[in-house]
């Protein structure tokens, strides 16, 4: 039980000062294994790769794989994802109250006037490693090949073709690349 | 009556966003354009960078806030707690289970290859969702440069995304400002 109280206090303490998304909560982890030793290093290597590797926010994976481990149940992973995710719905409940109010006046929309365009710029930035590491060998300084065609060919099938007069949506692009990910053994 | 199917609604959406993101935060984006903007249209492109923006600083994973900020004001604090509750449901079921039986699941092989190619798939998404937001968010010269300067200052100098909001929020109003005064005759 106290187990169970100390991993809600971390978790919870995490949700509420890892600022700026998943990968900030890797250094919370890298502390509560040294502190409490529920996880060994490498184990938290293993949770990275798995969490990176399976659909879901990063930071939210991750809280279920320790919470799951940690007390080798079902409940251990849902206990510690709701404290993970508990201090940004109270915390977002509050700002977007606020927002709401004063979304209309001059100076808040002269803030976001800046803002809007300097969050196009991260989001290049965030996902920027990622198309490093898919499109180029930087080790070689090329590009890979097999990626790079695949990446032009669905680039067009999605945003020129339409079913039914409909875009096609991000799912079956997922899909599909999976698929074509074990076919072409990428 | 409505308010039950509107949560329903919130829910399912947010499931479906929670299992085909692979990645989290932005990697969301193109599941929230299709889903949120052009389906249920519970929120415009500029609604959506403003979320972002406000979740760039505040705590937690910024696909849970994003969430929370579209349940929010679609059916108060019971939807946001209903629409996190739904993104982070396929992660509570798909990592238990490889906690408990795949341990080894990042290094099989069939599953490196699928990731490869999911990749590429993100990769294709991301660049298409990229050039509706820089449509839909950038809109003059101004904005092109607050863009680039956001993009070289955190790409390459490394600044905490936190003080580059704080600093474009301000260059905002200083910007209107000076044009306020520039249109006065």
């Amino acid at each position: 039980m106290k187990l169970i109280l100390t991993m809600i206090y971390e978790f919870f303490k995490a949700g509420l000062f890892a600022v700026g998304g998943g990968l900030a909560t890797i250094p919370f982890l890298k502390e509560m294994s040294d502190k409490y030793g529920w996880f060994t290093q490498e184990l938290l290597g293993t949770m990275i790769a798995v969490s990176e590797s399976t659909p879901g926010p990063m930071g939210v994976n991750m809280a279920t794989y320790v919470g799951y481990t940690t007390l080798h149940s079902y409940i251990g992973g849902i206990v510690t994802t709701l404290s993970l995710v508990a201090p940004s719905v109270i915390v977002i409940c509050i700002v977007a109250r606020m927002f709401e109010k004063f979304k209309q006046s001059k100076l808040v929309q002269n803030v976001f006037y800046g803002l809007r365009p300097a969050v196009v710029g991260f989001v290049v930035v965030a996902c920027s490693g990622l198309f490093v590491s898919t499109l180029l060998d930087v080790p070689a300084k090329t590009i890979k090949v097999i990626p790079c065609v695949l990446y032009i060919v669905l680039y067009l099938v999605f945003t020129k073709v339409k079913i039914k007069e409909k875009k096609i949506s991000p799912i079956p692009v997922i899909i599909i690349s999976a698929i074509l990910g074990i076919l072409l053994k990428l | 009556m409505n308010l039950v199917k509107k949560l329903v609604q919130l829910y399912a959406a947010w499931f479906k966003m929670g299992l085909f993101t692979f990645g989290g935060g932005y990697a969301m984006l193109p599941m929230i354009q299709n889903e949120v903007i052009e389906k249920h249209h519970w929120a415009t492109e500029e609604e959506v960078m403003d979320y972002y923006a406000i979740g760039q600083c505040t705590p937690g994973v910024i696909a849970v806030n994003t969430a929370t900020f579209i349940g929010y004001y679609q059916a108060g604090i019971i939807g946001a707690i209903v629409s996190t509750l739904g993104v982070i449901t396929p992660s509570l079921i798909i990592i238990s289970i490889i906690a408990s039986v795949l341990t080894n699941f990042a290094e099989i092989e069939i599953v490196q290859h699928a990731l490869k190619g999911i990749n590429v798939g993100v990769c294709v998404l991301m660049t298409a969702s990229i050039l509706k937001m820089a449509k839909s968010n950038i809109k003059d010269t101004i904005g092109m440069v607050i863009c680039l300067t956001a993009f070289v200052l955190a790409y390459f100098l490394k600044i905490s995304t936190v003080w580059l909001v704080i600093s474009a929020g301000v260059a905002g109003v200083v910007i209107q400002a000076f044009r306020a005064k520039g249109s006065v005759k």
